[in-house]
């Protein structure tokens, strides 16, 4: 049998929406597992379901060959069973213990000369030289992050469930950290379980995504095709981002930088700590469609692309075009039928720099 | 004064606080973290010497360790003589008629360890058993004392439990508060002015410590 997680599971509350969730995929080595949907969607109780905090009123949680829960048998693994490591959105540090007390607190099975030797190679790993005599409550919000990750790993957990590990920090610290976050976990090795809101860290940080909304799973795939290819309207409104295309960072100056994407070149603002392979990711409201070059607009990329499809959505209407990668507009109906918008139209997309984001992604 | 009563009121008393520090934990635990419906209906048994009337408590418990029940009758066969007007007896009965004054404060403390820290502790393979030793008692230190000094002083100064229980026996069961009643009543207020000076500061006393453990006086006071 391939490795797999299994989650399976519907708790009810009241007054809200019932959580029905089912999500299968295949674990191997540093397998990471995005959660993604907005507030109150259950992707939380999902998550807090997999650690054994929360009860399922029926459910399955398989993870590889360990059944953790099986509502039908009555198998409910306790969380201290269950070999993971946890963290929560404020950390929860253990505000008595200093941070090596902290990062020991797991590993009291061991004898006192292995437990030492784990505490330093994990303080190693995760920067935390010099604070070992520090209280939680003296460290900043990214040092914070790291003793609680660093304290979630240190029983050598099986499987790594993080939720919303950047949303307590301050914007610039959130931006560094999601990169150096991304290599943590590649370093560990482990299959790690992400619950985020936050489409950029999830194109950053996952292998798998899964798109929650209303306590359901509506799209389980690579973040990339998620997010290039929502399955249905439902997806494509959650995640918000209609174009996602891979490209390489070709030149950065006077606070532009080039990028490259399958041939064509994008324009965008220069975003703080991006490698060279960037995700460039565009909302479909933030590309206007020009008949001809227009003159006076000031956007800094104007792409010339074949209409692929056209469908009417009410009042607006979702464009396709192929500008050497696929490119999303979304325009109001008066202006597709003023334009005579069909496939095989050639037409000018304009994109102000500052529509382009970019996210780095792991080199192919 | 009667040093006698003094340190038959102190042995008591302190008996008392470290039996409910054993016994209060358990309970206080449970009364925090339970999520059983009836739960209401142990907290209002655990309150009630809170508003019984002394005597009334006195009464029953008596009735209860008496050599007519089934449990006087075995304590008598055990140890060779009834529980009652004795200190063991009247130990007994300080710790239930102090339980709420130990078990309250104990289960506020608990309630204010966050939960999250608790469930953080579950997911690194800590027991619950561990993670009560662990993180919740060190949490809760000041509820902790406070607990034990009420009921400290709570048995300092109870008298209607005792005159029950207790009778009134030099040495073993006669406590200050019931010396002072003796001393009014032969017209020696001389001694009984001492006497209730005595009670009146060490309640002071115990008083201030409690405060300024839960105003954290303490914290302005360089930490370690």
């Amino acid at each position: 049998m391939a490795a797999e997680i299994t989650i399976h599971l519907v708790k009810t509350f009241p007054g809200r929406a019932p959580i029905r969730a089912q999500i299968r995929y295949p674990v191997e080595g540093a397998t990471v597992l995005i959660l993604f949907g907005p507030s109150g969607s259950g992707k939380t109780t999902i998550l807090r379901s997999v650690a054994g905090l929360e009860w399922p009123e029926e459910g399955t949680i398989r993870f590889v060959s360990r059944l953790w829960l099986e509502t039908a048998s009555g198998i409910r693994v306790p969380p201290q069973e269950r070999h993971i490591g946890y963290m929560s959105q404020d950390y929860a540090l253990f505000p008595t213990y200093t941070v090596a007390g902290n990062i020991a607190y797991g590993l009291s099975h061991l004898p006192s000369a292995e437990r030492k030797k784990r505490v330093d190679e994990v303080m190693e790993l995760f920067q935390l030289r010099g604070l070992e005599q520090a209280k939680p409550r003296e460290l900043s919000g990214g040092q914070q992050q790291r003793v609680a990750l660093a304290r979630a790993v240190a029983p050598r957990p099986l499987l790594l469930l993080l939720d919303e590990p950047l949303s307590a920090l301050d914007a610039p610290s959130r931006l560094h950290l999601r990169d150096e976050l991304r290599s943590l976990l590649k370093q560990l090795a482990l299959p790690s379980i992400i619950v985020t809101h936050d489409w950029a860290e999830a194109l950053t940080l996952g292998d798998v995504m899964a798109v929650i909304s209303a306590g359901e799973v509506l799209q389980v795939g690579a973040p990339i095709d998620v997010f290039s290819r929502p399955q249905n309207a439902d997806v494509a409104r959650v995640v918000g981002v209609e174009t996602v295309v891979k490209g390489r960072v070709v030149e950065a100056t006077g606070g532009m930088v080039r990028v490259s994407v399958n041939g064509t070149t994008l324009m965008a603002l220069e975003a703080e700590s991006i490698g060279p392979d960037v995700f460039a990711c565009i909302r479909a409201e933030d590309v206007v469609l020009e008949q001809g070059r227009a003159s006076g607009s000031s956007a800094r990329n104007h792409l010339t692309g074949t209409v692929q499809a056209v469908t009417m959505l009410g009042a607006s209407a979702r464009v396709t075009l192929d500008c050497g990668f696929p490119l999303v507009a979304m325009v109001t109906r008066s202006t597709a039928e003023e334009f005579k918008l069909a496939a095989g139209l050639v037409i000018t997309a304009a994109i102000k720099a500052g529509a382009v984001h970019l996210v780095s992604r792991q080199g192919d | 004064m009667n040093w006698v009563a003094i340190w038959v009121t102190c042995k008591l008393a302190g008996l008392t606080a470290c039996a409910l520090l054993v016994v209060g934990l358990p309970i206080a635990y449970w009364l925090s973290y339970s999520h059983w419906r009836w739960k209401f209906l142990i907290e209002s048994v655990i309150a009630l010497p809170l508003v019984l009337p002394p005597t009334v408590l006195g009464f029953y418990i008596l009735l209860a360790i008496g050599p007519h029940s089934p449990f006087g009758r075995l304590y008598t066969e055990l140890v060779g003589h009834p529980l009652p007007f004795t200190f063991e007896g009247l130990l007994l009965a300080s710790i239930l008629y102090s339980l709420p004054f130990a078990v309250q404060p104990f289960a506020a403390a608990f309630e204010q360890v966050d939960r999250r820290l608790i469930e953080a502790s579950w997911t690194l393979g800590v027991s619950k058993l561990q993670t009560f030793f662990r993180l919740i008692v060190p949490l809760s230190t000041a509820g902790l004392v406070t607990g034990a000094v009420l009921s400290f002083a709570h048995t300092m100064g109870e008298f209607g439990v005792v005159l029950m229980i207790g009778g009134n026996l030099e040495g073993s069961t006669r406590t200050v508060s019931i010396d002072m009643y003796d001393e009014v009543q032969a017209l020696n207020y001389a001694g009984a002015a001492k006497t209730a000076l005595f009670l009146l500061v060490v309640s002071y006393a115990v008083l201030l410590l409690v405060y300024a453990v839960n105003r954290n006086v303490w914290a302005a006071w360089p930490q370690k």
